[in-house]
């Protein structure tokens, strides 16, 4: 009999983040005769996000204050430059509407998202690009974000192209409901909140920062202040995974027919 | 070995909680015999702890529930639900389109296998809409990819179009997706339907939970016709006292939003009640649950009733019987509306909750004005605006562009007799009054699209518009400024070249 087993995250409005995990008999699912339960492995895109990333070089002209070089990261820390943006950052600033002819399930298509992460910030409030003129991807691997991250469209394309830009995490006061459980589904970043509000506002594009999930703290290196994060729960282990197909396979969730 | 569809099993595992963050939950387990050793490797954390209830007087524990609890409660066959729990839920209809589809098809053949078969081919309904009439290539292939795969599954609802020079070649096109579900039968009280758009809470007028979701969780229930969904607790808005005859539901979800903010109803169902609501037709409710989402909401709901099932009738049959929340049932926050009272409103740049009086913007001059979209460009919306246009009897100041949300309101527009004006129609009306000829019917401009979109705002210009959302860059231009209005507004604005009060030509 085959087990095919989900592990789903869905947000929640408060700190705690639940998951729930699924058994499904495959008959459910199988209906017989229309639904085939093969699993083929995923096709390696070029970018896949994993926690195991090494990091970014320092890639800002001007010298950080706190003279902080990256270290090669434990699993669960991401560290440099952040980037800086405000409340209701909606998904037509994260990626503008124009764009969505590209589709995130072609590769070529998946990697192009990511020149175009933020994209759709005003230059008058946000002076400093996300992703340099011609560049592929971001220098900032951390974004610092106030309420409300991501409001807006349904689009999935917006935590892809910040996934692909290379992001590892926005700490962020909260998010709307639909971008949140696409970042988790699609595993692209970590999701991440503040447990104070307004941390943007002490922050500045450029600051060097260092995320870490298991203590759960974002330390400002540049400004020397340090801030609590809430726990991601077990969205975490999605997200390392890859989203929630593929946290379903990597866990032996889904176990493929020939052992049913 | 055949088990009929049961409720899903769930492993929770208590995870000790840092003292500032308490939980205020406790969480539901069922427990299934059918349990593999996989699930106990499995991490899962508590879901939140239901709030406590007293048991029932006849001895059996029951406790109110809303109409979108019970919603729910039917899709994931318990009798019992409460905010908060979370459950695999059966989805009645999924929907895609040009912008989202590609990307779901790819992402379900990927899981489940090139020759995966969708669960249930007469449950998806894909409805090209977005980017149709453009020259761009890749949005041509993309409802390309959406005819192949229809072919492929043999889709039984898929509004196809061929020929982009001319739509009405095109007999199965529809145009926006969800004025065509609700035109095309699709939507019914009591059931979950889901699409790959944020307006997909549009649907909820009808009595049903609908709500939208991403390319990746719609791939899944392509495949599963399952989703997970945490039941979200309610918010009640009692709407009560006559219409003004210068409002509009648009000017009544303005309101709404500007009061709670862009966040105000995170993650909640947003119920909307009271007699002015019974007032409204089926369309002016569609304005209301179209923008739930503005708000940050889940779902909304509207009770179903006499109006509705008219509304229904020719288009489709009940599957359910329409549910309503019980009278004891605790909202988590209730708004009360005088109507009566309430005045134009628009939402000034750049958010949906910055609002003002319409008549507290007289000064701010404007380039242009478009009628259209989900929420603004229904045949209610039409015969609203041509109404400012035949009181006024003038012509427009500056560029009006009007868009027919779908094929049907298009013809609507062209062949309806507007009350009032001997037999005119909302199309003649709109040519006295020096309107662009009403365009292909498609999401058009309202979220910018290719270059080339009709009316796109390719310049910084101030543009009053009856969609729903004005951040930066919304329509085009990203210094371009967007004041979201009711058709009334829109349409008084276009007769002034400011930003008007309707009440200007109505009274």
């Amino acid at each position: 009999m085959v087990i095919i087993v989900v592990s789903v995250v869905v947000p929640s409005p408060w700190s705690n983040i639940a998951i729930i995990v699924l058994s499904l008999p495959a008959t459910i699912l199988s209906l017989s005769s229309t639904f085939n339960l093969r699993f083929p492995s995923r096709p390696s895109f070029p970018k896949c996000p994993s926690f195991s990333r090494s990091p970014p070089e320092p890639l800002l002209s001007t010298a950080p204050r706190a003279a902080v070089t990256p270290s090669s990261p434990s699993p669960t820390t991401f560290h440099g430059p952040c980037y800086v943006i405000g409340d209701n950052i909606d998904t037509d600033q994260i990626i503008p509407a124009e764009h969505l002819t590209l589709v995130p399930s072609k590769p070529d298509e998946y990697q192009k998202l990511g020149s175009l992460a933020l994209c759709g910030l005003p230059s008058s409030a946000y002076p400093v690009p996300f992703v340099l003129s011609g560049a592929a991807s971001t220098p900032f691997p951390i974004v610092i974000a106030g309420a409300n991250f991501g409001c807006g469209s349904s689009r999935e394309h917006a935590p892809v192209a910040l996934g692909v830009a290379g992001v590892w995490a926005v700490v962020a006061e909260y998010y709307a409901r639909i971008f949140f459980r696409n970042s988790v589904s699609t595993g692209e970043m970590f999701p991440l909140e503040s447990e104070e509000t307004v941390i943007w506002k002490e922050c500045t594009t450029g600051d060097i920062v260092t995320v870490d999930l298991d203590e759960r703290w974002l330390t400002n290196h540049t400004t020397g202040k340090e801030y609590r994060l809430k726990p991601i729960g077990d969205a975490g282990p999605v997200i390392e995974a890859g989203g929630i197909f593929a946290y379903a396979r990597k866990t032996g969730m889904i176990a493929s027919a020939s052992t049913a | 070995m055949a088990s009929p569809i049961m409720a899903p099993s769930f492993s929770i595992f208590g995870r000790k909680m840092e003292s500032g963050l308490m939980s205020r939950f406790i969480p539901s387990i069922s427990a299934h015999g059918c349990r593999k050793q996989a699930l106990n490797r499995v991490l899962a954390v508590m879901a939140p702890t239901q709030p406590q209830r007293s048991p029932a007087t006849t001895g059996s524990v029951k406790h109110a529930m809303s109409m979108t609890e019970k919603i729910l409660a039917r899709a994931s066959e318990r009798t019992q639900l409460a905010p908060g729990e979370n459950v695999w839920v059966n989805v009645d209809v999924l929907m895609t389109h040009d912008v989202c589809g590609p990307g779901t098809i790819g992402i379900f053949k990927r899981e489940f296998g090139q020759n995966a078969k969708v669960w249930d081919r007469e449950k998806i309904v894909i409805i090209p809409d977005h980017y149709i009439f453009t020259s761009d290539e890749r949005a041509n292939r993309n409802v390309d990819i959406l005819r192949d795969f229809c072919t492929e599954q043999n889709i039984k609802y898929y509004y196809d179009i061929k020929d982009l020079g001319n739509f009405r070649a095109n007999p199965d096109y529809k145009g926006v997706c969800h004025i065509a579900l609700a035109q095309e039968g699709h939507c019914r009280p009591s059931e979950v339907l889901l699409g790959t758009d944020s307006h997909t809470c549009n649907a909820g007028a009808f009595g049903q939970f609908a709500t939208g979701i991403g390319n990746t969780d719609a791939g899944f229930v392509m495949g599963t016709g399952k989703i997970l969904l945490k039941v979200p607790p309610t918010m009640r808005f009692i709407l009560d006292g006559e219409m003004p005859k210068y409002l509009l539901a648009k000017d009544l979800i303005l309101q709404i939003i500007g009061e709670i903010t862009v966040a105000g109803a995170t993650y909640k169902s947003m119920e909307f009640v009271g007699s002015t609501v019974e007032s409204l037709n089926m369309e002016e409710r569609m304005t209301l649950c179209n923008m739930v989402v503005e708000a940050g909401g889940k779902n909304g709901v509207v009770p179903v009733d006499k109006t509705t099932l008219k509304y229904l009738e020719d288009k489709t049959t009940l599957t359910s019987e329409p549910v309503y929340s019980d009278d004891g049932f605790r909202f988590i926050q209730e708004y009360k509306f005088d109507v009566s009272k309430l005045e134009p409103l628009v939402a000034k740049p750049h958010s949906p909750d910055n609002r003002a009086l319409a008549r507290e913007c007289k000064d701010v001059k404007i380039d242009r004005v478009y009628i259209g979209s989900c929420t603004g460009g229904k045949t209610e919306d039409f015969l609203a605006a041509a109404k400012v246009f035949l009181a006024s009897g003038k012509k427009v100041k500056v560029p009006t562009f009007l868009v027919p949300a779908t094929q049907k309101v298009w013809m609507d527009v062209y062949s309806l007799p507007v009350p009032g004006s001997g037999g005119k129609t909302c199309s003649q009306i709109f040519e006295e009054a020096g309107c662009e000829v009403p365009a292909s019917p498609s999401c058009a401009a309202c979220l910018g699209g290719p270059r080339d979109t009709y009316a796109r705002m390719n310049e910084p210009q101030v543009c009053v518009s009856t969609t729903n959302r004005n951040f930066p860059g919304r329509m085009g231009h990203k210094e371009g400024q967007v004041y979201l209005a009711s058709p009334y507004t829109a349409a008084a604005s276009a007769l002034t070249g400011y930003v008007t009060d309707p009440r200007e030509f109505l009274l």
